[in-house]
């Protein structure tokens, strides 16, 4: 089942409509409620390897759901320390839990200061809206 | 093109109420999805489900000549059909190549009724209206009819109609309209369409999914299609591709007389240098329609399999990689990813 539509306050979000949940001196990214809900049941994540780096507004995946494909951007530059590999065996994770459990990678930042770029919930509510 | 120019079917307002997602299909608004593709196809594999396909085109030919005529134009052999019979069939032209396919009913000698695609109704009557002659007038009714697709292992026992042959038709009443029960589809399960008047497709619509179908949007309707290789015109099969090629010589009828039969029998007779054949992937992708196949061949349609769980497709490769079984490699956005030729279909209904 796919969730009801939420973009919580702890976490930061970027304008392609992915998000970031800072944990020390790590970030967990994931796509939000808004991205899986214009694609549809996702049924394949293209995810990247553990060890690579990523950068800031650029495509480190891809989603792809039954009908269309989209990248996935890094709101953060930094190393994937992990690849959320329930999502690669599930993908309709994502659509079920976006910000839980359909987790798409965890990086080590390589620069916190990217963070102030980023919006806040509220900030992301009113781009959303204007979608 | 320009949403305000989109046409819309006597059923857009209810499926804007249902939540649909609205799309631009073939010249109409349409839609793509309710509650999701997936759900919607299964629903159609294990149950029962309705398809707003009213922006497909209906075309009578009429008059004493009309079976002469039909049998000159379109590909199959129209002498196999009886009155309430159906027949999948092709508009061929001169090259062979592929005007349009749809199902030919017959209502009497002298009365046949077309159903064409969307996006070739203007293409498919101006061919057939072009070479009308005395004694058969065609005549492009789609304004007055809707047409709904329901489909299902539990489709006709759930509207109360009792069974029938595959590609029958007959008038009948389901829920006080009168309807034309084809027993046709683009699903790969049992099921009917059922033509009405537009005028009292609301009033269908609203009694099908009222006895619990569940509204199926253009989405799963492909997804269903490309499970089973119906192939898609505009996709798969087009002016520029060739019914033999396609692996629609078995609608073919070749010792006959019609346009382009001399071409079709020289593709047959020299083998196709390429075939539509239908793959799965081996490795997690989904395949999508002009990607390139290693060796000299194009993904025409692909999609993820709701039933499989894996991305399949369809498209043409050099005849050599052709055959059941034979490794083939996609160029999935400049990834390498293996897949494998099935026979067709590549989904089996499963059998109660």
């Amino acid at each position: 089942m796919a969730a009801p539509e939420s973009y919580p306050d702890d976490l930061k979000y970027h304008r392609d409509h992915d998000w970031a949940r800072v944990d020390g001196d790590d970030a967990v990214l994931g796509i939000t409620w808004f991205a899986q809900d214009s694609l549809g049941e996702l049924v394949h994540f293209e995810a990247p390897e553990t060890g690579a780096t990523i950068g800031k507004d650029s495509a480190y995946g891809e989603v792809e759901s039954v009908k269309a494909v989209s990248d996935v951007i890094a709101p953060l530059s930094g190393g994937i320390l992990e690849v959320n590999q329930g999502v690669v065996d599930a993908p309709e994770t994502v659509n079920e839990d976006p910000y839980g459990d359909g987790w798409l990678i965890r990086i080590r930042m390589s620069d916190p200061s990217e963070l102030d770029a980023l919006m806040d919930a509220a900030a992301y509510r009113a781009h959303v809206a204007e979608q | 093109m320009d949403v305000a120019t989109l046409r819309r079917t006597p059923l857009f307002e209810r499926h804007v109420a249902l939540g649909a997602r609205m799309v631009p299909f073939a010249g109409w608004e349409m839609p793509v999805q309710y509650e999701g593709v997936i759900p919607e196809h299964v629903a159609v594999r294990r149950d029962w489900g309705v398809f707003d396909v009213s922006h497909m085109g209906q075309l009578h030919v009429e008059g004493p000549r009309a079976a002469a005529f039909l049998q000159g134009v379109l590909s199959n052999d129209l002498d196999r059909l009886e009155d309430g019979g159906a027949q999948y069939t092709l508009l061929t032209n001169e090259r062979g190549g592929i005007v349009d396919d749809l199902i030919a009913y017959r209502i009497n000698p002298c009365r046949y009724l077309l159903v064409v695609n969307a996006g070739n109704t203007q293409a498919a009557y101006g061919w057939v209206k072009a070479r009308e002659q005395r004694g058969v007038e065609v005549t492009d009714v789609s304004e007055e009819y809707a047409l709904l697709a329901v489909q299902g292992p539990n489709a006709v026992g759930r509207l109360g109609l009792a069974d029938a042959p595959p590609f029958t038709h007959a008038m009948g009443e389901v829920a006080g309209v009168e309807v034309m029960v084809c027993r046709t589809g683009y699903t790969g399960e049992r099921g009917v369409e059922l033509m009405c008047m537009a005028e009292d497709a609301g009033s269908l619509w609203d009694a099908v999914v009222g006895l619990g179908a569940t509204p199926c949007g253009l989405g799963a309707r492909d997804t269903l299609r490309l499970e089973v290789c119906y192939p898609l015109h505009g996709n798969d099969i087009s002016e520029e591709t060739d019914a033999i090629s396609a692996g629609l010589g078995w609608v073919c009828a070749l010792e006959k007389d019609f346009t382009g039969v001399d071409t079709l029998r020289r593709i047959k007779e020299e083998g196709p240098a390429r075939r539509l054949t239908a793959f799965v992937m081996v490795e997690k992708a989904v395949p999508r329609q002009g990607m390139l196949i290693e060796g000299g061949g194009e993904v025409t349609s692909g999609t993820h399999s709701p039933m499989l769980d894996v991305g399949i497709g369809m498209g043409y490769v050099p005849a050599a990689l052709a055959q059941p079984g034979t490794e083939l490699v996609v160029d999935v956005r400049g990834k390498p990813r293996r897949g494998r030729v099935v026979k067709k279909p590549i989904y089996t209904r499963e059998e109660p």
